[in-house]
């Protein structure tokens, strides 16, 4: 039985072990690369995927337990708040090797989308689980607050 | 010392040859010059015989050189022979170029070299550019004459085409923001408009750059990366990303200890996994192919492999501590740094500090995995990875594949991270998935994946460390002697880099100790080296890594021991080291030293200052300890790397080295029990993440006219000895183990 995906608002229908974690059906199958492969047990959220909003380590979602969900990758990604972190991300240039930040990005959009104006603690436990080693983590604060008042100062777009 | 050569590139550049010479006499003369390197450097590819200085106007063309390209989009491409791994030098070298080029930011792109030597070589590495590689923090300081050179070249060739189509003379041209004007006739036209022409010129060799007061991109405060918007939006590509028609995935099993080999395996089960389609031995274990990762890692779960263990290392990490210790205390040790007579000076210490550090292995951990792609032809061999050292991998996917090294093509990709990984003389990752296409007789291309697990027990750490300092300080306070033995693997021995080994010094093992960083009267440095089967690796920083903190905690001892300032105790050891002096002052006047911290409880602050790849940092923690728990509020970071060319990057750079080397200094740790690695995956390696990052660090650049150095390392060596003797001034604990335990070190003083 082919399993029912929904990506970035588009049906896709895989014939895949259903027991195939989404971060490699999206990947090797759909071929939407932005979302990165870390670690394998969520320890180190390059994988973060928006699974119905949630951020979700996609590398230990079966792919056969998102079936009539709404999978969003950064590829997909076009709330306000994920506009206002993409785009703060480059203001303040966060990117070093860039590998991770696919996931810090997810991560950070639901965050904004669920507390639009977060502390530096709320930053901090809402981005613990995303490792950064070339450790972007200041900027990536800033960039951070940085939307979040790009968010408070725009008349809201499309949620 | 790797960019020791550096500024010997400048006087590589020829005289102008003279107007009758023909294209051919030129080549030959340039090339008999001993310039080879040079006329890479300046020769556009696609020019048509001799030129003559009245180009006409033809279809729309690029200017095609080494080191960049102009279209006829008006487009400028820098074609960089470094990788980018996060360093910013796909913004540093274009910054280079764009300077004196006279282009717009804007138009600026950039893209990998081919492996290309000499003329892609790092002319840091060895005077010849006989390796193309990216380390030691060398890309911007030994592509800076180049790119200069290249940039001004070009600008001459599109003043001379311009000046030929509007019959002014080229003196009369300005180029400014990407534009070539002539004010007198109005004209203008754009790199793009004017690059067809130009590449039919002859080309330049004597042209002026500009004074550096003239620089308007070079030292600008803040100028964009140019990737990080496709870093920002999932669409820069990395090696783990390339998908070719056809392609197969593979993981290896390899041995599970070190110095391991196949003796038999069944790959019936492995067979058996759907998607699996080929089970294959390679030289360094048994790769398991199939047509996506999932299979493939499945197929390797089901794979039983019988290991030969005869010549693997058996020891572990408390064991080979033990022996280093041993070693330590023996008489037998190379001479590494001598000045004076460190023992005689010691008979005058009125205070005397002994010390013993113990420094563990590290992985690197880059967050992306070890990827290669290859694809392999009876002809061809094309290799997709981020190389680090170019041609070195193009050499060993060549000898794994048994063609010759001309006959294999390597796309260099951005690296997800490699803090000196990607850099090893074996190529290990990419061999392996050459001989994974070989021994699967080409029929697919195949991308491997080590996985996590695959990274962190793979070997090729930083070393595992034992130093033993003895040193003190008379009763005026001076000091007046310093011994150091160090016990550590070396780095290159057995390798192709064991040339670096000089007198039996391998410089990598112990690079920035006391003797070059301070004016000392009494000072000696030795090394003893073991012989474990464990592979290492330089590992971001590399000998700074454990040189800085043992050197920087025991200067930290001695003022405390001489009742001075931990600064003022410095400074007056630093009288030849104006570089140091200058960051450390700077530092010092950026975190307020000058005033009294304030006495709370748990806080500290501490200081240290390291030169390490040319540049010199000075770092200031604040920390604030909490039972156990260390916490760094703020680092105040002062660099001196010469010229800034990009200041945005720099601070980006002293924030990661920062982040990079607290994170060893708090947390990281490889153990071995009974030859085997102890940790798995990042729950068992801790890293630093973001709620352990200071909140505040602020991070200052010394002016400078000296040339550009780096600043990829020279971030991470002072941050542990700052934040050790941070936490002595909050504690009177002494943190001389790494990563830190506060309980443990407590314990140990009670």
């Amino acid at each position: 039985m082919p399993i029912r995906l929904t990506v970035n608002n588009q049906l896709h229908e895989l014939v895949v072990d259903p027991d195939m974690p989404l971060l490699w059906a999206i990947r090797d199958h759909l071929q939407l690369t932005g979302t990165k492969f870390g670690c394998g047990m969520a320890l180190c959220g390059a994988c973060t995927v928006h699974i119905d909003g949630q951020a979700t380590r996609s590398c230990v979602t079966p792919v056969s337990a998102v079936e009539g969900k709404s999978v969003t990758t950064i590829e997909g990604l076009s709330t306000s708040a994920g506009k206002a972190v993409q785009d703060a991300w480059v203001n303040l240039d966060v990117p070093q090797c860039g590998y991770c930040q696919s996931g810090q990005i997810m991560s950070a959009s639901a965050l904004l989308a669920s507390n639009p104006k977060p502390t530096d603690s709320d930053i901090d436990a809402a981005m613990t689980g995303n490792i950064c080693r070339c450790a972007t983590y200041v900027r990536i604060r800033s960039a951070i607050h940085k939307a979040a008042e790009s968010l408070a100062t725009s008349p809201p777009a499309k949620s | 010392m790797y960019f020791s050569h550096i500024k010997d590139t400048s006087t590589l550049w020829p005289t102008r040859s003279a107007p009758e010479v023909t294209r051919r006499q030129f080549l030959k003369l340039t090339t008999l010059a001993g310039s080879g390197l040079t006329l890479g450097a300046l020769l556009p590819g696609c020019g048509s015989g001799p030129g003559s200085s009245g180009a006409a106007v033809g279809p729309p063309a690029p200017l095609t050189m080494t080191f960049l390209r102009i279209d006829p989009d008006n487009t400028v491409t820098v074609i960089s022979k470094h990788l980018e791994a996060g360093q910013g030098v796909w913004t540093g070298l274009p910054a280079i170029v764009a300077e004196e080029l006279d282009a717009s930011w804007e138009q600026m792109r950039v893209e990998s070299a081919p492996a290309k030597v000499p003329v892609y070589g790092n002319f840091a590495f060895d005077p010849k550019g006989s390796v193309q590689g990216t380390g030691g923090s060398s890309s911007v300081a030994n592509s800076w004459d180049q790119l200069r050179h290249a940039g001004a070249t070009a600008r001459a060739m599109l003043v001379e085409a311009a000046a030929a189509q509007w019959k002014v003379p080229a003196g009369e041209i300005t180029v400014s923001d990407g534009v070539v004007s002539h004010p007198g006739s109005g004209k203008k036209a754009t790199f793009g408009e004017l690059a067809g022409s130009a590449a039919k010129l002859w080309v330049p060799t004597d042209v002026q750059l500009k004074d550096p007061s003239q620089f308007k991109l070079i030292g600008r405060e803040k100028l964009p990366r140019l990737d990080s918007r496709a870093k920002s939006t999932g669409k820069q590509q990395f090696a783990i990303d390339v998908m070719l028609p056809g392609m197969m995935t593979a993981v290896v099993m390899r041995p599970p200890r070190f110095g391991g080999k196949v003796a038999s395996f069944d790959a019936t089960k492995a067979k058996a996994v759907a998607g699996v389609v080929d089970v294959v031995q390679i030289p360094r274990g048994v790769a398991v192919v199939a047509e996506d990762m999932w299979s493939a890692k499945k197929g390797r779960e089901a794979l039983h492999v019988t290991w030969d263990e005869s010549g693997a290392e058996k020891r572990g990490t408390e064991q080979l501590m033990k022996e280093y210790k041993r070693l330590g205390r023996q008489s037998e040790a190379v001479s590494v740094a001598k000045v004076g007579d460190a023992e005689a000076g010691l008979k005058h210490a009125a205070k005397l500090i002994d010390a013993e550090f113990e420094f563990p292995y590290l992985a690197h951990a880059p967050m992306e995995p070890l990827t290669a792609v290859c694809q392999l032809s009876p002809e061809k061999c094309e290799i997709w990875a981020g190389c680090q050292l170019h041609t070195v991998d193009q050499m060993n996917a060549a000898t794994a594949v048994g063609l010759k090294p001309e006959q294999v093509v390597i796309n260099t990709l951005a690296a997800g991270g490699t803090f000196g990984r990607r850099a090893n003389p074996e190529s290990d990752y990419i061999a392996e998935v050459a001989s994974i296409a070989k021994a699967t007789g080409a029929k697919y291309p195949v991308r491997l994946i080590w996985t996590r697990e695959d990274d962190i027990t793979g070997g090729r750490y930083r070393p595992l460390n034992y130093h033993h300092v003895t040193a003190g300080v008379g009763k005026d306070g001076r000091l007046v002697g310093y011994k150091q033995r160090v016990v550590g693997q070396s780095l290159v021995a057995g390798t192709p880099f064991a040339a670096m080994i000089k007198n039996g010094v391998d410089p990598t093992a112990v690079e920035g100790n006391a003797a070059e960083e301070y004016d000392l009267d009494n000072v000696h440095v030795t090394w003893s080296q073991p012989k474990v089967g464990v592979p290492v690796l330089w590992w971001r920083s590399v000998g700074h890594t454990h040189m800085a903190f043992s050197k920087e905690v025991v200067i930290d001892e001695l003022a405390q021991a001489a009742g001075q300032d931990p600064v003022a105790f410095r400074l007056a050891l630093l009288q030849k080291h104006p570089r140091h002096v200058a960051a450390l002052k700077l530092a010092a006047e950026k975190a307020g030293w000058s005033k009294p911290f304030p006495k709370e409880k748990g806080r500290g602050r501490g200081v240290a200052v390291h030169q390490s790849f040319g540049t010199v940092v000075a770092q200031v923690a604040e920390v604030t300890v909490t039972g156990d728990k260390i916490t760094v509020d703020r680092v105040v970071c002062a660099v001196e790397c010469g010229i800034a060319v990009t200041p945005d990057v720099i601070r980006a750079q002293m924030q990661s080295g920062i982040g990079y080397g607290l994170s060893a200094a708090l947390r990281g740790k490889i153990t071995l029990t009974d030859g085997r690695v102890d940790q798995t995956n990042f729950h068992q390696y801790e890293v630093l993440r973001i709620n352990e990052m200071p909140r505040v660090i602020e991070v200052y650049i010394v002016p400078s006219t000296n040339p550009p150095s780096g600043v990829g390392e020279p971030g991470t060596p002072p941050i542990a000895p700052a934040v050790a003797n941070a936490v002595r001034a909050a504690t009177g604990i002494k943190l001389r183990k790494l990563p830190f335990d506060l309980a443990a070190a407590r314990s140990a003083r009670a």
